[in-house]
């Protein structure tokens, strides 16, 4: 593991509840890693997974993607679509060469302020003992895009 | 070259002490495309927002990012500040410093380093925002007030005053809620039910409300200004129009054994039966799990008896649907059940009962007409235990939270046996006496001074049955956790308000959030208490956390202002985040290659075919639409889209690659 390592998070998440339950850790200043840039999106059921592949990409070393529990979604259905197609192309993900351990899939409400804290802090840890994402790097000195 | 204006908010010290602003400032104003970049105290004030006019105006700005608070907080606020400029309010973003960054970490490099890449990151996003104009929809002029209580039926009354068309629904056959159970009300002891039953009435003749009740929410589709709610009315197995209320069906009925719901088991009722005597509206129904004839096809007692003929076993569930522009959402609370204290014998022993059940044994409508007795064998107690917080502020039980009520209505409890047994002896024991209310303290005080209720501050651990007493043991923590031991005759737990069974699934219905107790949540603790998530939908009563019948008719109040000034419009604006077909000049050459899977995900049907013609009328292709009227901006479409050729106006794939690519560049 390299010395000092500050691992690059992103999250994906839903505004009405996990942005709502990220707000709601601040609220209640519950502190957690810093690492973590938030992404807002309407619905999870939007997060199309080639911005998974983008971010690692571009040098991400994990990805949060989380919305609200199943039947809870603001618009119905969403957090399913955005469930089904975590389950095909999980898959695929894995067979590109992704470590799966990098992606963190959950369902945080917008009452859950604490489990935020928790899912970040977890996954920061989890991440800095996995070290940077060097596959994608390696592959994009080979190759330009 | 964009222009953009960059605002970052020190929020007094809540983001200045923890992120270096200024640095933020500076940094920013080297970003390509930021004009003009500056920190101020408090963006939100006067001041603030005018820093952000000026600088729109004086620098000619085509986007502003504000980092503040929360977007959920203050969005609208400098949206609307930038719109008074003529600027469009969409070419607005707010990057979240407040919530998202100083609250959530410490004060240092890498806090001030995320506030910039946050900033950074909308300031990538502005560039690619677009002017778009807000959605014009109408309004259907009619509110559906979801339970009966005294919140419903204030909300109710409130809407259907001021002209406005109510349906309220409730799913006992009676509505009146738990606040018609109530025997007095604290501080003044007024009657509960002198204050609520002329309500009642009113709610059932105000020529405003559409009263169902025996009727429950199935679904609700739709958005503000224009839901659709199905209701299922179920059957009351007699007709209405026909039944007079005579009663003589209730009298005539063999089956007298069933639990009174509303006596709260210590009454009975009949199968076909009206739950209390004052019932708005006063005309029985069949409970169908316990009627002989639903069960074998025989009696039919009420059906000879009837003098109107109104008895109709084949009635069926009815569902109806009808639109409304608004909803109100006053589905009360309940208290915990038997299972949930065996250490206090409730459920085991008959003597041990709960608040609401003691209520119903000083009510002058009780199964005891006010006298009060032992349920066991009737006799009048001479000893009675209270304990407060039975659940309430008790991690252990998984009820964390004050129930708020009990505290009064303990002392209420104490005072009222004490008026009505002159010799009988109350002892309460409480955790903190919590009576924060206008004349509440006062209210208290009179039952420990006044009526010499006797006030033990600590817990009981153990309550069991010796010799016809019930034994409670606990401690007195004034006097240094000291043992006390009393035998009691009946003890009452001040047992923790709860949500309703059913309430997520309610919730869920409605596409509201809830917590994790599953009250509803409103959208804002201070400054948007009686709204939800869901704009159109709003919250009252202790549906949303167990409160006292004055905060619940203020909610109620508060609620039906809301919806009342949704109905002064005929029109209402929405937010123009919905999805777009991409359409290039000759539609021949759209992208969309017609697979319409698009069509497969929306949860709204919002997209349709749309049938792009040669001038001779032959089909050249067969490309989708989005109906701007039904599509509510999820996205799903978006990620579902294998050419790209759908996007969503706010979300679009452009603005959040840059995004992505800005913070990972």
């Amino acid at each position: 593991m390299e010395e000092n390592f500050e691992p690059k998070i992103l999250a994906y998440v839903c505004n009405w509840c996990t942005y709502a339950g990220a707000d709601l850790t601040g609220t209640s200043r519950i502190k957690y890693a810093s690492n973590v840039r938030i992404v807002r999106f309407p619905c999870t059921g939007r997060i199309d997974y080639n911005l998974l592949l983008k971010a690692f990409a571009l040098g991400a070393d994990g990805v949060i993607v989380s919305g609200c529990h199943p039947n809870d979604c603001h618009y119905t259905s969403g957090n399913f679509h955005a469930r089904r197609r975590w389950i095909v192309f999980r898959q695929m993900m894995e067979y590109m060469g992704i470590d799966m351990r990098r992606i963190k899939f959950s369902w945080v409400s917008a009452a859950e302020g604490a489990k935020w804290a928790d899912i970040v802090n977890t996954t920061v840890k989890e991440i800095r003992e996995l070290g940077p994402a060097k596959e994608f790097s390696t592959m994009n000195k080979e190759v330009t895009i | 070259m964009s222009r953009i204006g960059v605002f970052i908010c020190h929020c007094g010290e809540n983001i200045g002490a923890t992120v270096d602003c200024e640095k933020v400032a500076k940094t920013c104003a080297c970003l390509p495309g930021v004009e003009h970049s500056v920190d101020y105290k408090y963006m939100c004030s006067e001041p603030g927002q005018s820093l952000i006019r000026e600088a729109i105006k004086e620098k000619k700005l085509d986007g502003v990012v504000v980092a503040a608070c929360s977007p959920r907080m203050h969005e609208p606020t400098f949206r609307k500040a930038c719109a008074e400029m003529g600027m469009n309010p969409f070419l607005c973003e707010m990057a979240n410093l407040r919530e998202h960054c100083s609250w959530v970490h410490a004060k240092g490099d890498a806090t001030t380093e995320k506030a910039i890449d946050l900033v950074s990151m909308m300031v990538e996003k502005v560039k690619r925002n677009k002017p778009l104009n807000p959605i014009k929809v109408p309004v259907t002029k009619t509110a559906l007030v979801i339970g009966g209580g005294i919140a419903g039926i204030q909300a109710s009354l409130d809407i259907a005053n001021a002209g406005q068309k109510v349906i309220l629904i409730e799913k006992e056959p009676s509505i009146g809620g738990h606040m018609a159970q109530l025997s007095e009300t604290f501080p003044t002891l007024d009657c509960s039910q002198c204050i609520l039953t002329p309500r009642m009435v009113e709610v059932a003749q105000h020529p405003n409300i559409t009263l169902y009740t025996y009727a429950e929410l199935e679904s609700l589709d739709g958005f503000i200004g224009n839901f659709k709610a199905r209701i299922r009315k179920k059957a009351k197995s007699i007709d209405e129009t026909l039944c007079t209320g005579c009663g003589v069906c209730t009298t005539a009925c063999p089956l007298k054994k069933n639990p009174s719901e509303f006596n709260m088991g210590l009454g009975t009722r009949g199968a076909i039966y009206v739950p209390f005597p004052q019932a708005v509206p006063n005309k029985p129904v069949i409970d169908r799990t316990k009627c002989t004839y639903f069960k074998t096809g025989k009696c039919k007692l009420c059906l000879t008896k009837c003098p109107a003929g109104a008895i109709t076993y084949d009635q069926q569930d009815e569902i109806i649907e009808v639109p409304v522009g608004s909803v109100v959402v006053t589905t009360g609370f309940n208290v915990t059940g038997t299972d949930f204290f065996s250490e206090y014998g409730y459920g085991k022993y008959k003597d041990v009962v709960n608040g609401l059940q003691f209520e119903r044994l000083l009510s002058a409508s009780g199964p005891t007409l006010g006298e009060v007795k032992r349920p066991s064998d009737g006799t009048v107690p001479k000893k009675i235990v209270f304990i407060a917080c039975a659940g309430s502020r008790d991690p252990a039980k998984g009820i964390d939270y004050c129930s708020k009520i009990c505290c009064m209505y303990t002392a209420k409890h104490a005072m009222l046996y004490k008026h009505k047994v002159h010799d009988g002896d109350a002892t309460v024991f409480y955790m903190d006496i919590r009576a924060a209310g206008k004349g509440y303290d006062e209210f208290v005080r009179r039952a420990i001074e006044e009526d010499h209720v006797n006030y033990i501050r600590g817990r009981v651990s153990r309550i069991f049955e010796r010799n016809g007493k019930l034994i409670v043991r606990g401690a007195d923590t004034l006097l240094g956790a000291q043992p006390v031991e009393i035998e009691a005759d009946m003890v009452v737990l001040a047992t923790a308000g709860i949500s309703n069974p059913g309430s997520e699934e309610l919730a869920q219905k409605m596409h509201i959030s809830y917590d994790k107790y599953h009250f509803f949540s409103e959208a804002h603790p201070k400054v948007r208490p009686v709204e939800t998530n869901t704009a159109g939908i709003f919250l009252a009563g202790a549906c949303q956390s167990p409160k006292d019948i004055p905060d619940t008719v203020g909610q109620a109040s508060a609620a039906a202002s809301k919806v009342l000034a949704l109905f002064s419009r005929d029109e209402l604006t929405r937010e123009p985040v919905i999805a777009v077909v991409n359409r290039t000049a000759p539609p021949l050459f759209s992208t969309c290659v017609g697979c319409f899977m698009c069509q497969t995900a929306c949860p709204y049907g919002a997209i349709s075919r749309e049938e792009i013609k040669a001038r001779d009328g032959k089909i050249l292709k067969t490309v989708a639409s989005v109906n701007p009227g039904l599509c509510q901006g999820c996205g799903t479409c978006v990620a579902f889209c294998k050419s790209k050729s759908i996007d969503l106006q706010g979300f679009s794939n452009e603005q959040v690659y840059a995004e992505v690519m800005e913070l990972l560049s």
